[in-house]
């Protein structure tokens, strides 16, 4: 505690002078973007490539929404009396869903002052997400350039770490900006591996085996007990942390396992299983060995970055790649992420990672999918998002080329729950003023 | 010359009745005098005098410690106690020299990166500046007889050792003591009898080194700074430590290695200062026997061969690296691998956790090749010879020190028991069972009643029974000279028995009890000897040698090549090529390789002798060339220890074997720079590499090239996120003074006339203002990238590269004035508070500005997607497609000097290429075929095949491990296999993509 304590003490007298100057001169701009005012009225996207998220494609269609919402996505056609934009071509897309990120709880990583992501404590489910979810950071709007719209925040760090919300990344507050609230409960799975022998001290007790195994069977009383609690109307005193995972129980919040190894999945299926919950796995990195076992207890997975190396030396080079290309031929309803410690900023590259799982054999259109049905399904807002299906929030993008692709990509404008949002950002801004120093046009 | 003949005949005679004078002590006695002669006389044996030497039916006198005479028909002394050997063998005792008998191991290293630093020794007295230069430590001085010890060391055959303290990295001398349990001064054979080395800084508590290359830039400066010492230079006072290694250089120089390449690592620093090392084998010399060769070393061999793990459960094995198993499976062919390429070496039980496993570790060796008669050597005569110790011990020869053993067979076989280890004279009893052979047939009368009784089976353990129409097992119990048989007759119970008695040579008799209490009495006298069977270990070695089923690869792991790959004549047909020159990018072209080099570039060209590759609808680009990476090093990448370590070489530090090689090779990378880390303002000195997939470290490196260093500025060189630095500087202003006074200090050197210490910090200083050396600089804000520059200009260079270089955009025009040129990320920022302003647009307004502009990895993952990472601008910026390839082909290669060679298709120049599915900038594109020097290392079609012999090859050796544990092998319990990963910072991480999850301790996002 102490040495945290001075620890942040520290690093504030380090970063407080630069912190003044980088307000003071170079993000004055950014303060000036806002969030878009509701939508109103009608609005038409024309003579577009229509990627509806599901697989299906409609090479020259139309969308049309209205108060926010999806009216009617078709063929394009003459429409008449409503505000009609021609994309004379230009590629549609549904917003894409970053699945898992500690985005707007931390601005610089490596500046504790800054990071709202990791609380102590062991199990606290009752810490929320939202509550410190900061929608002034200037990393979210290089987020929306690139197609990301909507973000799940997860908070991190000990073993069950909180709750989780879904955002929508234009508002003004985090109540704005709440998309689904306190939609899942995390748990961190104890490691089930023993440390390499080069790592071993002499004496210390190394069987983290066994201490995994003996969090785990923690953390399954602490279930048992919740799950009692919940039993009983009437309590002397309130449990927070009880009430917090009541949700789990009825499966209004969804059950997010970050685990790595098969031990790990396998444990975390049969605890799901125990007490009954929805279970979404994250990480999953070795989920393409078993994935007989996640299709028949109908598991879902947030696979970690494809960008990754493979897990040993003698695995396939291209395993992190082909990972979820072995769960979509396996028929598990998958999405990726961006996780970890610097899975904020990282999130922007969220589109070339499932490209990435497209050039080594998922198609273009599935590959899409993982990102924005798929994602919204996990979430438990597909009813609402993922696909640019009637009904469903106008959460849109348009980019020139393909947006999985860095070398098409180039997004245009985007529109969610039908706002038109600026895509404008602190980076942007800083090229224009330099753009203006070397007098290029 | 009557003279000096005389003197000889004089030294001859006292040599000769000293062994018969008495011999004084200053010691004096508590108890009675009891002097003696300890003459033995050893007769009918048949003794082993050395490896090539067996003299039959021989016979050994020792007089007072020493071997009086050995030989055949000799007339045995009168005074000699007569001791029959009939049928046994005679060896000399076995010599280790590489022992910590003396000492406990010292304990690892406390040394507190990232706490306070320690930066000088904390050795009391008047010693070096470094802690782990321990010249001065004299293991004769400290030494003490251990029974302990050396009973477990007598127990498998030893008798002579050379102990040192294993602490440091030079370790001071080890001296020759026996393993007899006498006073100290008695088995001490000499006091300084070698001077020891190693890579490992063992107990010292202080920061510098940090890294291997620390290590051995320590031991580099340590030789210089010894010759200077020499010059007694006023300034240094006395230092205990220099003077002692200078001491030292006479003996023989013994260096521990802990890896094959090491052991090159430790013959280069070697050849430099005009020492041969004597070499502590790592154990996987095996795997590249002709380069370990090559250093015309001798060589201290372990026998400490890895255990098998329990991979029962396939979740555990999936993380037991192919390697790991590999190298389980054929470890104990490394000592025959050492006879077969003719490499002089001795063996050593150092390293084995149990002494027991000494003779069967040996066996398993023999069994993989080793012969007998060269093991034996390598217990005795070399390394006694080594030594300088062969006119003393070694070999059984009048004059020697009477150390040798008593064995019932040959010693290497498998059931030879060796007896008795004497050791100065003094015997010292291993095992007293069997030593009388009394297996045979006896004809047993009890009360008058006779049978036949069998003895067989294991000399010390013989098994009996009762040989007759009902053939009856007898629980034969013997002690010495006492027996005890219980005979239990099926049938016949009455006739049931306890037998007790004594074996008087061939005539056992006693008394006994039958089990209805009927007192009995018995004889049994012996009627013949046991037929014994054939020896079956010629067989076995057969069976043995066929049943190792891996093969060497190079790289040793599941990506190696069989044999390593040669250069021949490539056509590439009909491609998208990417020329990076003027005539920019060439559709339906062909590419000719001949001699590694770009031979012809156009349309339908054709080669008889080439071999053609389809390039229809493909794209082939100039290889990828990584300007800053930390791959394919070894033992830290960090010299952290201090502001300034331009001493510290990342060439020294190659490791050929890393799998990150061939995973940018499938990611299209041919050359990359590795560099030193950024944890202080001055690092180390980069190493340019080709990934030759396979070769050698030194092959690995780009030949002809300028050399070049890494600098770093700002956060990681202040150590901001440390909880207490108190290593200067801690500010950008101190970061800024670190450089001026670091190069005033060197021109200050460089003017110091002839005969100045030498400084391995400042000489590369001095090479940067020559400008015979380039920096490539860590930096990331607009103020600290000026402050370098202005110091270069003040003293004269410039800087080449600004690496990382994310606020490069503002002040670009400043960087063109002054000639540098950009390496940076695409789109990296926000990990850290100095890469706030950093934008993805920046290699655009760099090169707008007129820089020459890479685009960098510094991450092993990220590598392998250089040309994706370039793509990147195009999405930003306005960048054509071409000019971003050229930020991680041709730009690079500028920046390296090498563009001559490498960056571009060009005739002439080194076939570095990539044939890629798709254009190269796309998410799309994979690489089919990477291509250096015109040897295709990374080719698709063959990493299928390889990704289906690693399936096969792990179940072969998991099936293999399982085997032994159910065949009663000794097994540990699985471990997952550990990789050593670098990253920029300063920690050495564990692999971050798998353990940095894993440990669940959010390691951030490397470089920084």
């Amino acid at each position: 505690m102490f040495r945290q304590a001075w620890q942040k003490i520290n690093s504030m007298k380090k970063i407080f002078l630069p912190i003044v100057l980088l307000f003071s001169l170079t993000v004055v701009a950014q303060e000036n973007m806002h969030p878009s005012p509701a939508q109103t009225g009608t609005i038409a996207l024309t003579n577009g490539v229509i990627h509806i998220g599901n697989g299906e494609v409609i090479e020259n269609g139309m969308i049309v929404f209205s108060n926010g919402k999806i009216v009617d996505v078709r063929p394009s056609s003459p429409i008449m009396d409503i505000k009609v934009f021609d994309l004379k071509g230009k590629h549609v897309y549904p917003g894409v869903i970053a699945s898992s990120t500690n985005l707007g709880l931390v601005e610089v990583s490596a500046v504790s002052a800054t990071a709202d992501y990791e609380e102590l404590g062991d199990i606290n489910p009752s810490i929320r997400s939202l509550v410190a979810y900061n929608t002034d950071s200037k990393v979210i709007n290089t987020l929306r350039s690139n197609g990301v719209l909507l973000a799940h925040i997860v908070p991190q760090g000990g073993t069950i770490s909180g709750t989780s919300s879904v955002v929508q990344l234009d508002a003004w507050n985090w109540e704005d900006a709440a998309y689904k609230t306190d939609n899942g409960i995390h748990f961190n799975m104890p490691s089930l591996i023993n440390v390499p022998v080069q790592f071993r001290r002499p004496g210390a007790n190394d069987d983290r085996v066994k201490q995994g195994l003996e969090k785990i069977e923690g953390i399954r009383n602490f279930f048992r007990e919740a799950k009692a609690y919940r039993n009983e109307i009437m309590h002397a005193s309130v449990n927070l942390k009880f009430e917090a995972v009541k949700g789990l129980f009825d499966k209004s919040k969804t059950f997010f396992v970050h685990c790595t190894l098969v031990k790990e999945m396998m444990v975390a299926i049969d605890l799901a299983k125990e007490f009954n919950f929805k279970l979404v796995l994250v990480g999953a990195e070795d989920s393409w060995l078993i994935t007989d076992i996640l299709k028949q207890n109908n598991v879902a997975v947030i696979l970690s970055q494809p960008h990754s190396l493979p897990a040993t030396d003698d695995d396939d080079v291209d395993q992190p790649y082909k990972t979820g290309v072995a769960l979509q031929k396996a028929g598990i309803l998958f999405t990726i992420c961006q996780d970890g410690g610097d899975g904020f900023w990282r999130q922007r590259n969220l589109p070339f990672q499932a490209g990435t799982m497209a050039a080594y054999g998922l198609t273009k259109e599935q590959a899409l999918s993982s990102i924005t049905l798929s994602a919204a399904k996990i979430l438990g807002i597909d009813n609402i998002t993922g696909s640019l299906e009637k009904g469903k929030d106008a959460n849109i993008v348009i980019s020139e080329g393909d947006l999985l692709d860095m070398k098409s990509s180039k997004v245009t404008q985007a529109f969610i729950q039908g706002r038109e949002i600026n895509l404008d950002n602190k980076q942007k801004q800083l090229f224009e003023r330099y753009k203006y120093k070397y007098s290029i046009k | 010359m009557k003279k000096k003949s005389f003197l000889f005949l004089l030294a001859a005679a006292i040599v000769f009745f000293a062994g018969r004078l008495n011999a004084q002590s200053t010691f004096p006695v508590n108890d009675v005098a009891n002097p003696k002669e300890g003459c033995y006389a050893f007769i009918n044996a048949t003794i082993v005098t050395n490896a090539q030497t067996t003299l039959q039916n021989a016979t050994l006198v020792i007089r007072k410690g020493k071997i009086e005479a050995v030989g055949t028909k000799l007339t045995l002394p009168k005074d000699a106690v007569v001791v029959d050997c009939n049928g046994k063998y005679i060896y000399p005792s076995f010599i280790d020299m590489y022992s910590d008998y003396r000492s406990e191991t010292a304990q690892k290293s406390g040394g507190g990166q990232r706490g306070q630093s320690q930066f000088l020794s904390t050795t009391k007295g008047a010693y070096g500046w470094n802690q782990a230069i321990r010249s001065e430590n004299d293991a004769a001085t400290s030494f003490a007889v251990n029974d302990t010890k050396a009973k477990d060391l007598r127990a498998i055959g030893f008798g002579t050792v050379l102990t040192h303290q294993m602490d440091g990295i030079s370790r001071g001398t080890g001296a020759v003591v026996t393993l007899a349990n006498e006073k100290e001064n008695l088995v001490m054979l000499k006091e300084k009898a070698s001077a020891n080395y190693s890579f490992n800084k063992g107990s010292s508590t202080q920061d510098y080194p940090t890294s291997l290359m620390g290590s051995i830039a320590l031991l580099r400066q340590n030789f210089l700074d010894a010759q200077w010492y020499k010059t007694k230079p006023a300034g240094e006072g006395t230092n205990l430590s220099l003077q002692a290694f200078l001491d030292n250089q006479l003996l023989p120089q013994i260096f521990e290695s802990s890896d094959k390449w090491s052991d090159l690592r430790a013959d280069k620093i070697g050849d430099e200062f005009g020492v041969q090392f004597i070499i502590r084998a790592a154990g996987n010399e095996y795997q590249r026997i002709s380069e370990v060769k090559s250093t015309n070393a001798s060589f201290i061999v372990p026998l400490n061969f890895p255990q098998a793990m329990d991979v029962e459960d396939p979740t555990d094995a999936r993380f037991l690296a192919l390697a790991d198993m590999k190298h389980w499976e054929m470890a104990p062919s490394n000592p025959a691998a050492f006879e077969k390429a003719t490499i002089n070496f001795a063996l050593t039980a150092n390293g084995l956790k149990e002494t027991g496993s000494f003779f069967s570790n040996l066996r398993k060796a023999i069994q993989l090749g080793l012969s007998e008669q060269k093991a034996l050597k390598a217990l005795t005569e070399t390394p006694a010879t080594l030594l300088g110790m062969y006119d003393k011990v070694g070999s059984i020869e009048t004059g020697k020190i009477a150390n040798f053993l008593i064995t019932s067979a040959p010693i290497f076989s498998e059931k030879t028991i060796v007896y008795q280890n004497w050791i100065q004279g003094n015997k010292y009893t291993l095992m007293e069972d069997g030593w009388k052979d009394i297996r045979g047939n006896y004809n047993l009368v009890i009360n008058n009643t006779a049978h036949t009784l069998s003895v067989t089976g294991d000399i010390s353990k013989p098994s009996a029974e009762i040989i007759g129409t009902d053939t009856t097992k007898v629980d034969l119990k013997i002690k010495d000279k006492l027996v005890l048989m219980v005979i239990n007759y099926k049938k016949d119970s009455a006739n049931a028995a306890r037998l007790s008695g004594v074996i008087s040579e061939d005539a056992w008799s006693g008394t006994g009890e039958t089990i209805g209490g009927k007192q009995l009495s018995w004889t049994a006298v012996k009627a013949g000897n046991q037929v014994l069977a054939a020896d079956t270990t010629g067989k076995k070695k057969k069976d043995a040698v066929a049943a190792v089923g891996g093969e060497i690869t190079y790289p040793f792991n599941g990506y190696g090549f069989t044999t390593i790959p040669i250069q021949q004549n490539i056509l590439i047909k009909n491609a998208t090529v990417w020329t990076n020159e003027k005539e920019g990018e060439l559709a339906n072209t062909d590419v000719l390789i001949k001699n590694g080099k770009i031979a012809a570039i156009g349309k339908n060209l054709s080669d008889v002798a080439a071999k053609i590759i389809d390039g229809t609808g493909k794209h082939l680009s100039p290889g990828i060339i990584d300007e800053h990476s930390h791959i394919a090093g070894t033992g830290g990448i960090n010299e952290c220890s201090q502001s300034v370590t331009s001493e510290a070489r990342i060439a020294d530090v190659l490791d050929p074997e890393d799998i990150d090689i061939y995973r940018q090779l499938s990611g299209g990378v041919t050359s990359s720079h590795i560099l030193h880390g950024s944890c202080n303002t001055i690092g180390g000195q980069t190493q340019l590499i080709k990934l030759r997939w396979g070769a050698s470290a030194e092959q690995l490196k780009f030949s002809n090239w300028d050399p070049f260093i890494k600098f770093a500025l700002g956060e990681n060189v202040k150590r901001s996120y440390s909880q207490s630095n108190n290593r200067f500087p801690d500010t950008r202003m101190g970061v800024e003074e670190v450089l001026t006074d670091a190069f005033t200090r060197a021109r200050e050197y460089e003017k110091l006339p002839a005969g100045k210490r030498r400084d391995l910090e400042l000489d590369a200083l001095v090479e940067i203002l020559n400008k015979k050396r380039f920096i490539t600089c860590h930096s990331y804000v607009q103020s600290e990238i000026t402050s370098m520059m202005r110091v270069a200009e003040k003293f004269g260079f410039s800087v080449n590269t600004f690496t990382h270089i994310l606020e490069g955009y503002k002040v670009a025009d400043k960087m063109k004035a002054h000639g540098a040129n950009a390496s940076t990320f695409s789109d990296w920022w926000a990990y850290k508070m100095e890469v706030v302003d950093a934008i993805p647009q920046n290699a655009y307004l760099m090169q707008k500005a007129g820089l020459n502009v890479a685009i960098n990895s510094d991450d092993g993952e990220m590598a392998r997607r250089l040309n994706q990472e370039a793509a990147k601008s195009v999405k930003y910026t306005d960048m054509s497609e071409e000019d971003a390839l050229k930020m991680v082909t041709l730009n690079p290669a500028t920046m390296l000097h090498v563009a001559d060679r490498t960056g571009s298709i060009k005739t002439g120049k080194d076939a570095d290429l990539v044939l890629w599915s798709d254009n190269p900038l796309s998410i799309y594109a994979r690489a089919e075929k990477t291509i250096v020097d015109g040897i295709v290392y990374f080719d698709n079609e063959k990493d299928k095949l390889l990704r289906e012999a690693i399936v096969k090859e792990r179940a072969r050796l998991i099936q293999k491990m399982i085997g032994a544990k159910k065949g009663g092998e000794k097994t540990s319990p699985a471990a997952p296999s550990f990789r050593e990963k670098n990253y920029c910072e300063e920690d050495i991480h564990t692999d971050k993509a798998f353990w940095g999850k894993i440990e669940k301790n959010n390691l951030s996002i490397d470089n920084q």
